[in-house]
């Protein structure tokens, strides 16, 4: 029950992510593109000697594109599969203790927070949608899959 | 007592691993006394930590395999099929229940009772055929080096520190070059530059795993299989000490797993097949694995069925993937190449061990992802040979990094091959109906913008840009053209994430030395984006090639070479014939100068000095220049190369002609022309003849050996002519007379000389004959 959970917005939007899945929360200046690869990455990125491939979430939910031109961008590093992301987010707020299990949200949402929802949680600070990291980084194209 | 179980677990896990190759060859010879012991000392092993730990099932089984091995071993009992089995089945369920306690787990339910009954002697089991093994080395298990076992983990943090470490250092470096220069503080720097290169030297190494891990558990695998579905194979394995980054070695296991499974159940026939095929009834399964260069190659060869590639046509036509006119112009080796499509098998049925779905195609893509390729070949009825190729390491590939706008990007070397300018005057570039054209010396290569494939603006003219030639692994040659070309690196290159990789161009990512990071592209996948059909342009290619040999390469091929005095020389290509290796006494200083005997003929010897030759074997080039012959003795052969960079000339001719960087060290460039004039300009001068004097009432002298002379280069006159000639042969006992000639030639008819004293020549040896005859030849000059 006493699962912790990073707060995050997206696209205006505060939802929670699973903070056991969160390596860390860095600052990001630089950003490689990389061409032709689908939308929702935005790029690389380098962590010390890693290399983050960079998941633009805004995109991935089919919310818009995060304006990347202003230079330092937050993101919260997670790893899947042996691959580290860096997930572009407006802001990282903070991490709070999930006051039940996950449960259906029953009314209808955008279909890009419907793909990417484990469902709602109750927090201290109200309910907050759960965010799948695999869903965010699998972006929009993999639903056809 | 939790890091004790651990440490049990790992211990017992390490033996399993060994022992599965172990147990079938311990089958295939029973009386193998340290393969017996050492299967005996697993079991014993876990019996007493059983006790230990209290894990009465394990005890109990472990106990039972151990007095049954014990009895073999004391000679009560003899191991034949039944009693493997059951060991074998005792042995699986022991690592199930040691997955289990790994895992915190349950205990797997079951009753253990009949394995343990399987054990008596005479007990009913399951009929095995026999599998047997031919491993390499055998009783290698015995003395092991010292090892401590460490967690992969672990590993990897150490190997990421170093690789940040690297980083930091370069970042340093940037900086002390940026400020002025204090000498104490530049050593103190270099100093921890190459012990940070040594470093990493080392955890590269830790990395490093005998491909052995991998081969250990194929016999125990065949064996499973073959007893499955009662066909006899024969395992031989080879190569298991070819040392493959560990990484690699994971990548590698399910696809190298996947073919051998395909080759016990759709290569190999059942015995009776075989024996009505007219083969011996034991198929036989080679898996070998070697290095070359910076691959490794592990082939996979069976001596089944093969396949038939007219029946992948028709399948492939049948499933859509192919139309029928383009199966008509497939060679066998495409029509062979159906085999890794997707949705393909010409397995009749689906089994339970292969044809499950997961067909050729993903072994084939499971294996480009790492950089590798897999072939195959095959003939009907006399078996199939898959090769896989992968690199030696995933870490660290030489590359070039080019940009395009502003972004780099880096291109593995080994598919380079060669780099020109756009506007270059061997180059031509055309774009027909908007696909590029590049003619580079005559030969026509499909052109693709990498601005184009990218979509990336670029920021030059397209005849600004420069061409580089890549050749993909197994494909064609096609030209990509970018902005600009930045340097050689040595990348440690890591997989990229899937998004990325969906995109097809990359084969990884990597950081460059102000740890930004650099995409590595994969040439395959660029041209498949990119449009460049590698098939088709093979036979244009070929054609426009034909006329354009003549129009003369801009680089010159040469050979690498380390000399006998272990200087770095290079010999061009052209005018080196081949290379033989003779005993260093078969060279001798005869008239001036070394002269070496290669068979029957004798060479001028350049490029050694007698006091180098040493006692044992020399190998020499031989070099030819058309009508006349040269040795030059050398220490090694490097490689072959090309000259890029301009040659500086020596400042006075020589052997020696000029200096060039060479594979970024500078080489000796060898002047064969000053070679050829110094060492056989002065015995094939052929302004005035040399003549010889042979007696003419000697008709051996007339017909054996005159033949001989002429050949030598000498005009034969009767003993009774007046002028004096350059050499006279005579027989021992002859009499002749007196200034007749400048040297004589004394021949024996016997083969031993009759002194120490005695230099005559035995008739019938040849080479000492040619010797002399080459040697007054030239003495003739002085």
């Amino acid at each position: 029950m006493n699962e912790l959970l990073l707060v995050v917005t997206i696209g205006g939007e505060r939802v929670a992510l699973p903070s056991a899945s969160v390596e860390s929360v860095v600052e990001l200046d630089t950003l490689i593109p990389v061409p032709r690869a689908a939308p929702h990455v935005a790029g690389l990125s380098a962590l010390r000697s890693r290399v983050l491939t960079v998941i633009d979430c805004m995109r991935s939910l089919e919310l818009g594109v995060t304006d990347c031109s202003d230079g330092i961008r937050e993101a919260a590093v997670v790893e899947l599969d042996g691959h580290h992301y860096a997930l572009l987010v407006d802001l990282v707020e903070d991490v709070v203790e999930a006051l039940s299990d996950p449960a259906p949200v029953r009314a209808a949402m955008g279909p890009g927070w419907e793909r990417a929802s484990q469902g709602m949680v109750e927090t201290e600070t109200g309910p907050l949608l759960l965010v799948d990291v695999a869903a965010l980084i699998a972006g929009a194209e993999a639903k056809a899959a | 007592v939790d890091d004790l179980i651990a440490d049990f677990i790992a211990e017992c896990r390490e033996m399993l691993e060994a022992l599965g190759g172990e147990i079938v060859a311990w089958e295939a010879s029973p009386d193998d006394r340290a393969r017996l012991d050492s299967i005996f000392r697993f079991v014993h092993t876990v019996k007493g930590n059983c006790g230990f730990f209290e894990f009465p099932r394990l005890e109990a089984l472990s106990h039972a395999a151990e007095d049954a091995l014990a009895d073999v071993r004391s000679g009560r009992r003899h191991a034949d099929g039944h009693l493997v089995s059951a060991v074998l089945a005792i042995i699986d369920r022991i690592g199930e229940m040691i997955g289990a306690i790994d895992a915190g787990e349950e205990m797997p339910a079951g009753d253990d009772s009949a394995l343990i009954d399987a054990l008596a002697p005479g007990a009913e089991g399951a009929a095995t055929p026999l599998t047997a093994t031919i491993a390499e080395a055998a009783g290698k298990a015995s003395a092991a080096p010292r090892t401590i076992r460490l967690s992969v983990e672990l590993l990897d943090r150490v190997m990421s520190t170093v690789s940040d470490m690297v980083l930091a250092r370069n970042e340093l470096a940037r900086r002390l070059r940026e400020s002025s220069s204090d000498v104490p503080v530049d050593g103190a720097f270099e100093r921890l530059s190459s012990i940070i290169a040594e470093m990493r030297d080392a955890i590269t190494r830790t990395r490093m795993q005998r491909i052995e891990n991998l081969f250990v558990a194929l016999p125990r695998m065949v064996r499973d299989l073959s007893a499955e579905l009662g066909k006899q194979i024969l395992v031989d394995i080879e190569g298991g000490d070819v040392e493959l980054d560990r990484e690699m070695i994971e990548m590698i296991r399910d696809p190298l797993t996947h073919i051998i499974r395909n080759a016990v159940d759709h290569g190999i026939e059942l015995p009776a097949e075989r024996l009505k095929a007219g083969k011996r009834e034991i198929g036989i399964l080679a898996v070998s694995a070697r290095q070359s260069g910076n691959q490794i190659l592990i082939d996979i060869q069976d001596d089944g069925r093969g396949i038939d590639g007219a029946k992948l046509v028709d399948k492939a036509i049948a499933s859509g993937t192919l139309d029928k006119a383009a199966a008509a112009q497939l060679t066998p080796r495409e029509q062979l190449a159906l085999i890794f499509e997707a949705g393909l098998s010409t397995a009749k049925q689906v089994t339970a061990i292969s044809g499950r779905g997961v067909g050729m195609d993903v072994v084939r893509s499971n294996v480009e992802r790492i950089g590798g390729i897999v072939e195959v070949d095959s003939r009907l009825g006399e078996g199939t040979r898959m090769t896989l190729r992968v690199p030696l390491t995933l870490t660290i590939i030489p590359a070039l990094t080019v940009s395009i706008g502003s972004q780099h990007f880096a291109i593995p070397r080994s598919a380079i091959e060669e780099i020109v300018r756009a506007n270059g005057e061997s180059v031509v570039l055309e774009h027909l109906g908007g696909a590029g054209v590049a003619t580079i010396r005559g030969r026509r290569v499909p052109e693709v913008s990498l601005a184009q494939i990218l979509g990336l603006p670029s920021e030059l003219n397209e005849e600004d840009r420069t061409l580089i030639v890549l050749r993909p692994a197994g494909g064609d040659v096609y030209a990509l053209s970018v902005d600009r070309i930045h340097d050689h690196e040595e990348l440690v290159v890591k997989p990229a994430a899937p998004a990325v990789m969906a995109t097809g161009l990359y084969a990884g990512t990597t950081l460059a030395d102000d740890g930004s990071p650099i995409l590595l592209f994969d040439p395959a996948g660029l041209a498949e984006v990119g449009g460049v059909r590698l098939e088709a342009q093979e036979r244009t290619a070929r054609i426009a090639e034909g006329p354009a040999t003549n129009a003369g390469p801009k680089f010159t091929p040469v050979l690498l070479f380390r000399g006998l005095d272990g200087a770095r020389r290079a010999l061009r290509l052209a005018v080196v014939d081949r290379i033989e290796e003779v005993p260093a006494d078969a060279i001798r200083e005869a008239a001036g100068q070394l002269r070496v005997q290669v068979g029957d003929s004798i060479l001028p010897l350049a490029g050694a000095r007698a006091e180098d030759l040493g006692d044992g074997k020399v190998r020499l080039f031989r070099l030819n220049d058309g009508s006349q012959e040269l040795g030059y003795a050398f220490r090694e052969v490097i490689d072959f190369a090309a000259i890029e960079h301009d040659v500086i000339h020596a400042e006075r001719p020589g052997e020696i002609s000029g200096v060039t960087l060479i594979g970024g060290e500078p080489a000796e460039l060898v002047d064969a022309h000053w070679l050829f004039a110094n060492h056989v300009g002065a015995a094939a001068r052929t302004g005035d003849e040399l003549l010889c004097k042979l007696p003419s009432d000697d008709p051996w002298m007339q017909n054996m050996l005159r033949p001989m002379v002429e050949a030598a280069g000498y005009r034969v006159i009767d003993d009774d002519d007046a002028s004096v000639a350059d050499l006279v042969i005579a027989s021992q006992g002859d009499v002749i007379g007196e200034g007749d000639a400048a040297q004589t030639i004394w021949l024996r008819t016997e083969p031993e000389p009759k002194g120490k004293k005695d230099d005559t020549i035995y008739r019938y040896d040849r080479a000492g004959l040619l010797m002399a005859l080459k040697s007054a030849g030239a003495g003739r000059g002085k």
